[in-house]
């Protein structure tokens, strides 16, 4: 069965691996996120006709765009830390600061993003 | 934080299947990166730039499909829909779809830990992986 952890979310955050177990969690839920929801999006193109096309329009939503672009950037960039921390192994006494540095490039690139989806659903 | 690095040669570490795997994320992962770089470049030659807002390069990026740029301002639909591009789409999502549904197996290996619950999940993850490809190799290539 499954493993009891009996620990809150504040006190995982407040273990030492700090920002590393926020991005942790941002990983699973970026991860699960694109698994269910792309997934859906293909298996909806499959399907196409009334039922597909109707799962298909929830796609268009601004909010959701906004939802699964988080998902897939957010994976994406935490990914490229993980791989690049775990196939140089001397980096690891950096991982906080690698941390902060991932926050750098994904705020900046998802703000573009978000401003994009934004500006299209909001006639700008 | 010291720490001291072990040097055992690699066929003394085990390579086990989660080892092979561990790797195989890391890999696909760069993999994907180089790929999403190839469709974003491939959209800027084709003149994403004056087309396409940066939301849509990065849609297009993640999977060069031509439905992914019908609500665009793309005039010309024929260079995005060329072969090559849906066999970059196909690769990606091939390597993706492994990617993503070994990801769902280490997340599920958190809640069950039984030997036969994790061989059934084991089973249902070949058959989603395949089946998923299938799908998704129909849906670049068929329609």
């Amino acid at each position: 069965m499954g493993v009891s952890r009996n620990v809150s979310l504040s006190t995982a955050l407040r273990y030492k691996g700090r920002g590393t177990f926020l991005t942790f969690i941002l990983h699973r839920i970026g991860g699960l996120g694109m698994a269910i929801f792309i997934g859906l999006h293909v298996v909806a193109s499959f399907v196409s006709g009334e039922v597909g096309n109707g799962i298909n329009a929830v796609y268009e939503s601004w909010l959701f765009q906004l939802f699964i672009f988080f998902c897939v950037l957010f994976h994406a960039i935490n990914g490229l830390r993980i791989t690049i921390v775990d196939l140089f192994p001397r980096l690891i006494d950096h991982e906080q600061e690698a941390v902060w540095l991932e926050w750098a490039v994904f705020i900046p690139v998802y703000g573009m993003a978000a401003f994009a989806i934004l500006r299209s659903a909001f006639g700008g | 934080m010291a720490h001291k690095s072990r040097t055992l040669p690699l066929n003394k570490r085990g390579l086990t299947f989660e080892m092979t795997m561990w790797l195989f994320t890391r890999l696909s992962a760069l993999a994907m990166y180089a790929l999403a770089l190839v469709g974003a470049i491939g959209a800027l030659i084709m003149g994403a730039r004056n087309q396409m807002s940066f939301a849509d390069i990065l849609r297009w990026s993640f999977t060069p499909n031509s439905t992914h740029v019908q609500s665009t301002n793309v005039p010309d639909l024929a260079p995005w829909s060329l072969w090559f591009w849906q066999g970059v789409a196909t690769l990606l999502v091939v390597i993706a779809v492994a990617h993503g549904v070994h990801g769902l197996v280490v997340i599920v290996d958190d809640y069950i830990t039984s030997k036969s619950g994790r061989n059934i999940v084991r089973f249902i993850s070949i058959v989603t992986m395949i089946a998923m490809s299938l799908v998704a190799a129909y849906v670049i290539w068929a329609l």
